[in-house]
Order: structure tokens, then sequence, then C-alpha cells
């Protein structure tokens, strides 16, 4: 079960024609795909279109009666090779993942499924993961589209128009035999907003239908000659269809004043950012009201020549607003201007930043760049800076105060971390207490919440090379002899595809290094989805399946099972074990201990029934004796807990502030344990909170009170003979 | 879609408002961006929120973004709201922790003429602050002047505090903070009709709200005085305190005192004397090296010091403050316990062959630690860390009678061990209070110095190193400096790496010459 629950708000999928939806732009898109009649629905979670698979996983039901199939694909070119369904049937098919990690993984499927071409609407619904809160390398999807001939929509970021486009994108799809991707940026993924709702249809050929009398078309499939054809089609056929079909249905929208002597192009979902823009700049409303002339591209691949020659023929020069790299774009525009042999110039990266996102700021500064330039060609419209804008009153912001420019150096990075009680952690910490021992580590790192080692205040890991890869990272380090390398890999990455390319890869190549498979229950770092290890029951998936199982069906011969990570003296000696150990050939611990966030997520709600029904509960935690703590923070270093955090010293002398648990304390019991195994200090204990206790509790407690009361009034007494 | 406007702009519209709220995961920002769409719907206007959740995991910050205004007249020319804030360009910002409020104004969130800020007072500490060797915590007053120097209106106080009282969410003092301010025109009624149509935690939830309202009324500004100790309630307590203000300078007074305070809580009254003698003399070295002119620097640092070495933590006081009746009333305190609730507690120790010699009379301690038989004897006993069940009679009793020892201590080895140490330092201190920045220094170096086990090695091995490094440069040009250098080096990292490099640097020259 996933860490977000979407069950309210999956009944907004159920809302009828005329109804206004309001709501996220995820749960938007899935009402979109249900209002299109989709067939199948697929993917594989990662911020920012998580939310679209839980949504999609908690909206089963809906999904049942208007017989759409659901699947949590094994991986993205699992998901994409789902899109096979459409190929030969007249059944419309989306699938989602994050990109561009997401469409890397996807691209061998991907490329088949353009190649031979569909026959009912195939989508894919890309998070675009790009700029502020990314968690990726930073790269374009743009460039899949260009390579496979996959039409790119990218619209204008409300639901209204979201929704709009995927509708479209299914016709689309159809009309040009063609797969589409529908690119959403984060925001565009979490936007609230709201449009009007239509009627869901139920898929008109259903799957059932395909299974009973399938059709098989020899020339739809990727083997030469058939290959050869397919190239050619694409270009002479589906092409201009597609062409067609985006003139037709105009997806690309003129707005603004139409002719004057400037004008922009932009990409629909940079739409919203470039108006407030301009509006900064004096030259639009907040009605989206603009004397310049704007072209607006819900598609941005491929191109409409004839639409872009109309809207240049006249203007000297033409702003394209083209977020990313390489600016395949603004390439395209010129080479459609040369070959029309239009004078217009065409400004692009040369006034806006080559790299890195198009945020408010940076258009508000390219626009203002733009506009001094080419303002004469405006005629009599508002010059920036004009008072009707609001530029003027923003002249003394644009330089922060010297106060406020100090803030930079004092402010405190906030890294992303590991959660409270995070049962990795002690992983980490053992790894980092062997190091003590056997010097430093070459640790080959995964995609997952483990990643996290690699920052403070763990600082272990050199390298990561994607989802499921940690192992195979660290395959030329199969040295003969001396230190082994450290592979981690979370169990998401294990089922996406570790278990062959890391696991059976090293034992078929015999590998001598050594792999921690952190098993926590589920895909954590997407938001806690279920996957084939999960110890927890799922309605509608198979779970259970142990990681164990799996690594010693492949040939694993040393492997340990470690059942709880917190055991850190344990943790400790599996590793020194592993690294020492004569033996030959892959050695593998699994570490399993379920997250955190998501046993607290269960746990916390029962316990709470159970202490307000009168149950005996015992609720534990951690404290540190402010006292006794000195202020140098060992702790931290080697737990690096959220809830382990520092407060004053409350000591009038000692003036390094002291170590502290707060609220927050799940009482995993890791802090404890590092005091133990690294002799920090004394300073930690954990405590027991009693909740209706029993008759014998009582008792005991009252035997010992007294006793233990006795005796503190005798030290208070003694002690009152020598204090101040 | 696909419609050419042809609209042309024309006399400005009403600009969207705008609302930026800066929190950490897990303090309810999203929940708070939930409830002002609620506010702002309610009062018939249209509202956009968005927002950059990362990964699942509860620590870096979010920036949640909401656009909000009147419902237009003519529904088919809705505004374009913008996805994310443009510096200059916000209204309102809700910050839920101090240094998240510094950061909206470094991006530029902050201006004098439209912004008002909402934020609390309160830190939550970010990890390099917390891993520091020393003291890392960033500069608060620095955020706060220059908050208050950029907004518009700024309503700010401790919301984590307000929270803790109403036995609320941070988010909802921010939301009923937000509604006093005054930034968006809806009335109170819809804020707290917005939490119950929430329906979760409704009554902590409007509690929440409540102190957050009222408590930004009065937007008591934040204060940090220190109360002063309490006055000498013993005999000898007031026969000490006499002493003090006969021989040291008033403004000391206090800080001597606490020295005073702590080593008659630490021992009695005799060992207090003994840190007023050596202190006594340090105030002369001080005065004649001229002190006065430097505000008796020299024994401020060693009043300091000198007390927290003398009550250096040996297995005795650790056991003395674990069973004391006030540490019992503190736990239950910071646990929330009920009054009467049963809580068990255990700590974790991890005593030593090393602390066991310590603890014993120093002859018989000194042979001990010396002979290997015992060591390799006894290593089993202190092999793996132990939980002391303090609030059961046996863990109690336990280390009751290790803190009995007390009366005992003056003959432990650890005792003869430390003394000898302090007057070492003391000594190097009187030869160098000619340099009087360099003794001062050298006074500062006993911060290396705390913990227990590792921890107190390697502080205790970089003290050392520093000595050293003075045995052999005893007169060279900037040394206080170069001390100063060290000290600082010596805290900032783990393995030392640091301190190796300065310590390298300054050796280099010797080398050179040799």
């Amino acid at each position: 079960m996933a860490e977000r629950s979407f069950s309210q708000e999956v009944l907004k999928l159920r809302i009828g024609e005329g109804g206004e939806f309001r709501g996220e732009g995820i749960l938007a898109v899935t009402k979109a795909l249900l209002q299109s009649g989709v067939g199948y629905v697929g993917g594989y979670q990662g911020a920012p279109i998580s939310h679209l698979m839980d949504v999609l996983s908690d909206a089963q039901d809906v999904l049942r009666e208007l017989g759409v199939h659901f699947e949590a694909s094994a991986s993205e070119a699992a998901a994409a090779a789902m899109l096979a369904a459409s190929v030969n049937y007249p059944i419309r098919g989306a699938v989602t993942w994050k990109s561009t990690v997401g469409t890397n993984v996807a691209s061998d499927a991907l490329a088949n499924v353009a190649s031979g071409g569909v026959t009912g609407g195939a989508l894919i619904i890309m998070g675009e993961d790009y700029g502020e809160g990314s968690s990726i390398l930073q790269e374009r999807s743009h460039a899949f589209a260009m390579k496979s001939q996959i039409w790119l929509l990218d619209p204008r970021p409300n639901l209204e128009s979201i929704v709009h486009m995927v509708e479209r994108g299914f016709e689309l799809s159809e009309a040009s035999k063609t797969p589409v991707m529908l690119e959403l940026r984060i925001r565009a993924c979490h936007v609230y907003g709201r449009f009007r709702a239509k009627d869901n249809r139920a898929p008109g050929f259903t799957l059932q239908d395909a299974l009973d009398a399938p059709v098989r078309d020899v020339t739809r499939i990727v083997l030469p000659p058939a290959s050869f054809e397919h190239e050619q089609e694409k270009i002479h056929k589906r092409w201009p269809a597609a062409l067609a079909f985006i003139r037709e249905h105009r997806l690309n929208e003129f707005m603004g004043r139409p002719g004057g002597k400037i004008g922009i192009i932009v990409q629909g979902g940079l739409y919203n950012t470039l108006m407030r823009a301009l509006e900064l700049n004096g030259v639009a409303d907040s009605l989206g009201n603009t004397d310049l002339p704007l072209y607006v591209l819900n598609v941005t691949y491929p191109l409409l020549d004839e639409e872009i020659v109309r809207f240049c023929t006249g203007k000297t020069a033409v702003l394209i607003v083209e977020e990313g790299q390489p600016e395949f774009i603004e390439q395209n525009l010129n080479m459609i201007l040369r070959k029309a042999d239009l004078p217009t110039k065409l400004v692009g990266k040369e006034l806006l930043p080559r790299a890195g996102e198009y945020t408010g700021q940076v258009l508000d500064r390219g626009i203002e760049a733009f506009l001094r330039q080419y303002a004469q060609e405006m005629g009599d419209s508002p010059a920036p800076g004009d008072s009707r804008g609001p530029r003027s009153s923003r002249g003394a912001m644009r330089e922060p105060s010297k106060e406020i420019r100090a803030l930079q150096g004092i402010l405190p990075i906030r890294p992303v971390g590991f959660c409270t009680g995070c049962p990795e952690r002690p992983i980490f910490t053992a790894m980092k207490l062997l190091q003590r021992e056997l010097g430093s580590l070459h640790i080959s790192c995964d995609i997952g919440c483990h990643l996290f080692s690699i920052l403070p205040p763990f600082n272990l890991g050199n390298t990561t090379m994607g989802y499921g890869l940690g192992a195979a990272g660290a395959a030329a380090f199969n040295s003969p002899r001396g230190k082994r390398a450290i592979a981690v890999m979370g169990d998401g990455g294990f089922w996406h595809n570790g278990l062959t390319s890391g696991v059976g890869g090293s034992v078929f190549n015999q590998t001598d290094n050594v792999l921690v498979i952190v098993d926590n229950g589920y895909a954590a770092a997407t938001g806690g989805q279920d996957i084939l290890s999960s110890r927890a029951d799922n309605r509608t998936k198979s779970t259970k399946h142990p990681i164990a199982a799996a690594v010693q069906g492949v040939g694993v011969k040393w492997l340990r099972l470690i059942d709880r990570t917190y055991d850190l003296k344990r943790m400790l000696d599996t590793l020194r074990e592993a690294m020492t150990t004569a033996e030959k050939g892959p050695k593998v611990i699994v570490a399993s201990s379920e997250c955190m966030l998501n046993r607290q997520r269960r746990e916390r709600p029962q316990q709470n029934r159970a202490i307000a029904g009168g149950a005996r509960v015992v609720r534990a935690r951690f404290g540190v004796d402010a006292d006794t703590c000195t202020g140098d923070h060992s702790c931290i270093r080697l737990s690096g807990c959220p809830s382990l955090t520092i407060r004053p010293n409350p000591d009038a002398l000692r003036q390094d502030p002291v170590a502290y648990v707060d609220n927050s304390c799940v009482g995993c019991g890791l802090c404890g344990e590092v005091a133990h195994a690294a002799v920090l200090c004394p300073s930690f204990y954990r405590a027991q909170l009693v909740f209706n206790p029993t008759l014998w509790d009582k008792v005991l407690a009252a035997i010992r009170g007294a006793i233990i009361g006795f005796l503190q009034r005798a030290a208070d007494a003694r002690r009152a003979h020598h204090e101040y | 879609m696909s419609i050419d406007s042809g609209a042309v702009a024309g006399s400005r519209t009403q600009r969207p408002l705008s609302v930026a709220i800066a929190a950490l995961g897990g303090q309810g920002g999203g929940v708070l961006a939930d409830w002002i769409v609620a506010v702002a719907e309610s009062g018939g206007w249209l509202v956009q929120s968005t927002s950059v959740p990362g990964v699942a995991q509860r620590t870096g910050t979010t920036v949640y973004y909401l656009e909000m205004c009147p419902r237009p007249a003519d529904l088919a020319k809705e505004p374009v709201f913008a996805l994310m804030p443009v510096p200059g360009d916000v209204d309102v910002v809700v910050g839920a922790e101090l240094m998240e409020a510094g950061r909206a104004a470094v991006r530029g969130f902050i201006t004098q003429d439209r912004t008002t800020v909402v934020a609390s007072t309160h830190r939550v500490y970010g990890i390099t602050e917390k891993s520091a060797l020393g003291d890392g915590i960033a500069e608060a007053n620095a955020v706060l002047a220059a908050l208050r120097g950029a907004a518009r209106r700024l309503v700010c106080f401790d919301m984590e505090a307000a929270c803790a009282q109403s036995g609320s969410h941070i988010s909802s003092v921010l939301f009923g903070a937000l509604a006093a301010s005054g930034a968006l025109p809806f009335a109170r009624d819809s804020y707290e009709q917005a939490i119950r149509a929430g329906a979760v935690a409704v009554t902590a939830n409007l509690a929440g709200f409540a102190a957050g309202f009222e408590l930004a009324l009065r937007n008591a500004p934040v204060t940090g005085v220190i109360p002063p100790g309490p006055a000498p309630k013993s005999d000898a307590g007031r026969r000490l305190d006499a002493q003090v203000r006969a021989t040291f300078p008033a403004h000391l007074h206090g800080i001597v005192v606490e020295g005073i305070r702590r080593l008659m809580d630490y021992q009695d009254g005799a060992y207090a004397e003994i840190y007023l003698r050596r202190l006594s003399e340090v105030s002369r070295w001080d005065a004649g090296a001229g002190g006065m002119a430097r505000g008796y620097a020299l024994t401020a640092a060693v009043a300091r010091y000198l007390a927290l070495w003398m009550s250096y933590e040996d297995t005795i006081r650790v056991a003395d403050l674990k069973t004391r009746r006030s540490r019992f009333e503190r736990f239950r305190n910071e646990l929330g316990a009920a009054p009467g609730q049963i809580v068990h507690v255990s700590e974790y120790m991890h005593p030593r062959f090393q602390e066991l010699c310590d603890t014993l009379p120093a002859p018989i301690g000194r042979r001990l630690a010396s002979s290997e038989a015992a060591a390799r004897l006894l290593a089993p006993l202190f092999r793996r860390g132990r939980h002391m069940n303090t609030t059961r009679w046996a863990g109690f009793t336990a280390l009751y009678l290790v803190a009995a020892l007390r009366r005992w201590r003056r003959g432990t080895l650890r005792y003869q061990v430390e003394q000898a140490r302090i007057d070492a330092w003391l000594t190097r201190i009187r030869m160098s209070a000619a340099d009087y920045e360099l003794a001062v220094e050298i006074a500062e170096c006993q911060r290396l110095i705390k913990g227990y086990g590792d921890t107190h090695e390697r502080g205790l091995s970089r003290f050392a190193a520093i000595m050293q490094f003075l045995d052999r440069e005893n007169d060279g040009p900037e040394l206080a400096g170069r001390v100063r250098r060290l000290r600082s080096a010596a805290l900032a990292d783990e393995d030392g790496h640091e301190l190796g490099a300065v310590l390298r640097e300054f050796a280099a020259p010797h080398e050179a010459a040799a």
C-alpha cells in the first residue's frame, strides 16, 4: 500500500458530464484517460508521477467497472512493452513513468512500438523530473521523441488544457498510427485546479475481444523486411497524417494580438510562467491578454512548418522560449525559416540561459532583455518599465539588501536524508564503523532512499549508475586479492533489474565483491508502493516472494540474512565477515527491516486504538540526559536520525549544544546501539511508557517507587550538606 | 482551445494574490495549502496551488505556492495563474521554520513593498549544524534582523512552543497566525470552517489555530535573557560567595559562582575551595599581565574551563546524575508521561576496563591498569555494552552504590591523573601569561576535552598535540593566532585530517631551516 492514499479523491473519477472536477493534475489525467475510453493502463512509479500510479491503484474499483486493466509494471521497459496490445487492436492504452530516467529504461520497447506503429491510441504520460525538486540527471525527453518519431505533447499547465490534450492525444495517435508522449512538468503534476468533466467511457473494443479473435499482421512486427518498410511509412504516411491532425484540430494556439513586429513562440508547459513574466514587464495583464503575438506549442514535436512560417512572416524578431538543452526546437525553427527564406531573426538561447530550469525569475529577465532589444519594433505598445506594469515598483528588489545577501552564508543546507527510525541507517552506521577497521571502502550505490548515504552525516558511496545497477556498477572491481568493493541495492531496484544485471551477473562472472540488498518491504523512495517481496497483504497483487529465494535461485552460495537491521553489532559482524572471508564468489547480505514510515503509518493508529480501548500497551522511545551529554555529537554523525537533534546547552558553563531526542522518536533503538558499538557515552536511555498497566504492573511500580524514592531522598539530604 | 485571442491588454485587472509556504517535510505544509485553498474557495475566489514535493523522505525543504483572485464576472476569461513564485512578486510568505523564512528572503520572495511574512522563530537544525564537533548552530539573530528589514509586515513568534501548549500541529498555528495577519481578506470563520471540513484532528487543529491567531495579534517579541542564578543556600555556599565577592571583579561573579555551584554539587565545599584557590592565583597572574584592560578575559576563560575540567565525567559522576530524583522528574517531563504513568528507563552504558581501573584507589588502579594479565582476564566483562534499568531496584541500586563512591573520589586513580593534567595546564597558562592572548587561547583549548570513551581520548590527544606544538614553538610570532587555528582545526572533522594538515603547515618552516 502506498504512502499516500487517494481513496477519497478517486471518488472524483466518477463525476459525470458537466460536473466540475477540482483536484490535482495527476488525478485529472486519470479522469481524462477514463473519459477517453482507455482499455488498459500501466507504468512504473517515480516522482512526479508516483501519485498517478497510486491513484490508479486506489481507483481499481472504478477501473474494474469500466473493464480497464491496470498493471503495476515491473519496470518502465515492461510498461512500454505493454503498449503492444494497441498494435493490432483498436484498444487505447496509456502508460506512465518518471522521465528521462524511465524513458531510458523503456526505450527498447518504445522504439519497437514506434517502428511497427499502433492501431489503438497509445499514450505515454511522462513525469518530467527537471529543475527544482528533481532527483535525477538533467536531460530532455524531447530527444526520445525525435529519435523514434513519437509525437510529443507539452500542454499548457492548467487542467482544462491537460485533459483536452490527453483526449486529443489518443486521437492523434490513432490518426497517425504512432504512439504519443504527453510531457508533464513537476508542478503541473501537482497543480490543484478545475475542469468541466465528461462521462467516463468503457472501451468499445475490449482486451477479451482481442483474445477471442486474435489478429496477426506480420507487417507490424519488427523484422526485415517489415522494419525497412516501417521507416518509409513513418516518413511518408504517419508524419503527414500527424501534421494534418495537429493543423486541423488546432492543437497549437495563436494567442495575443495578431500582427506586430515581434512575437514569442513558447512550449505549452511554459505558458503560465511566460505570461507572468510578460505581465511583470508590463505587456500583459493577469487574464492572459497581451499585445504580443504568441504561438503556443502544445505539440512540441513535430512542428508545423506552415504555421510557423505564417506566424513569423512580417516579424523582425521572434523569441523562442524552450527549456533545456540541446535547443532542438530552436534548431528546427531556424531550418524552417531558412527554407522559407524568411529574414525574421530567431532569438533563443542567446538571451535565455542555455541550461537549467526556466523559472519565473529567469523568464522575467529574459523577456526584459528581449523587449529592451526589440521594443522599438512594438510601435505603440508599452515599453518595459511602463507604469502600467508592476516593474517600476520592483526595481528595488532586483538587488536584495546587504543583510539578506549575508544570510546566504548563514542558512544551513538541508540535504535529503533518512527518515526518523529508518532501518537503512544502521546499515550505513555499520559501514562507517567498518571503515574505522578496514580503512576507506569503495562503495557502489544504487537508486533509492539508500543513496542518501552519500550525503552527511554518513558520507559513504562513490558512484550511482542507475536503478538496480548498484552491483553492476562494482563489476569492474573484481580484483583477485585485497580489499573488496561493496555494492548497495534496494529491493525496488533488485526486482526492477538488479536480480539479473547485478546478482546474476555477479554469479556468472564470479565476482568477489560484497552486495548489500536493502530490503525494506516497499519501493519506499517513490512513496511506499508494494513490490514482489513486500510482506504486506495486497488486495490485487501477489506479494511475499522473498528476495533470498531469488538470490539463491540464481546461484549465490554465500548469503546472509539479517532480519533486524537495528542489531548494529550483527550488522557490523556480518559486513566484516563478508569483507574478510576467504570464500570466493559474490557475497550477498539481505538486510531486512520494514520501512519505518510505512510501519508507523500502519502501527500508530492500531496502537492508539488499543490504548483507547484499555489494552496494556508499552510505547518505547529514546532520550538523552542533557547533564551527561558533553556536546560532541558523535552520535549524530553515526546516526543522522531527524529526531536526534540538538538544543542549546542548559548548563551555563558548557557552550556546545547538547544532543536531544525530540518527540518524533519512534524508539527504533539505533542511537543506543551506536552508543554501545562505538563506545560513545552514557547519555542515552531507552524509556518505555506503559499505558493501561495491569494490577501487577502497579504493585511492582509502587514497590520500586518506594525503594528508589527512599534512596533518592536520602541522597538529596546528603547532597544538601554540600550544596551551594 | 485554439482560439486566436483578439483581446488586447487593456486596463489593468486586479492581480492575483500570491502565497508561498516554505516548510520542511513533515511540517504539514501541504495541509496548510489545502486549508488556504478551502478558505479561498469558500470566499468565492478562484485559486490554484502547487508544490514540488520530492521523494517520500521527511527532511528537505518544500515550497508550496498558491495564487488566488476573486472569481471574474466573465468566467470565460479566467486569470492565468503562475506555478512558481517570482522574486518581488509575492504577497505572503509563510515560513514554518526560521531559516526557511530566511531562505525565502534570500530567494527574493520577501519585499518591503508588499510581502507579509508569517514565520515561526523556532529552529529545526540542519545536519551540518547537528553534526559539528562543537557549536555549529547558525546565527538566528541575523536572520531575524534581515526579515524585520525586508518584510512589509512581520508576524513572528515561536509557533512550535505554541503548538506544544495547544497540543496541535504547527500547520494549524501558522494558519491561525496567517488569519490574524490580515494578509488575506477572509473572515476568521471561514478559516475555522476549512479545518472542520478537513475532518482530521479537528479539535487539536482548532486549538492550534486559536493559539496562533491570538499570539499573532500579540506578537510577543523574542527575547533570550538568561536569568541570574539563585543565592547560596548553605553556610559553605555563603562563605565561598563572600570570598568570590572579595577576590574577583564584579562582572565575573556570575561565572565563578557557576563554577562553585557545579563543583560543590560534583564533590563538596572543600573541592570548590581548591577551585577558588586555583582561580585566585590565575586572577593574580591576569592582573599582573595587564588583564584589566582586557576585562580579565583570562580569568573568565579559566573560570569556565577549570570548573568543567575539575568536574570531569567519571563513572561516579555519571551514576550520580543518572540516579537523582531531579533527573527522574526531567525524563518523565521530556517523555510527556502522564502523572502516575509507569515509565521504565534503561541506560546504555559501555564501561571499559580503563574505567574500572580509574575508579579504584590510585595504587591498585595503576597496578591493575599496567597488568596485561588482568586486562586479558577481565576483557570479557567489558566487551559489550550494558543496559542498566534505573527504574528497577537492582539497576538503580548498582548505580546508587557507584554514586556513593563520591566520598572516596579523591583517592581514585582518575582523580590523580586529572589533577596532574589540570596543574600542567595551569602552569602552562602561567608561563604564557606574558603573551596574554596566548594564555587565553591555551585556556580555551580545554574545550577539546569532553565526552567519554573514544570521544574523550580523541579530544585529549588533540589537546596534547596542540600542547606539544607549544613545547616546540615557545616564542614564535602570532602564536595565539596559530593556537586558535589549531583549535578550530581540531574541531573541523572527526578523523583529524584538518588538524594534521595545519600542524604540518606550521612545522614546514622548521624543516626548511633544518
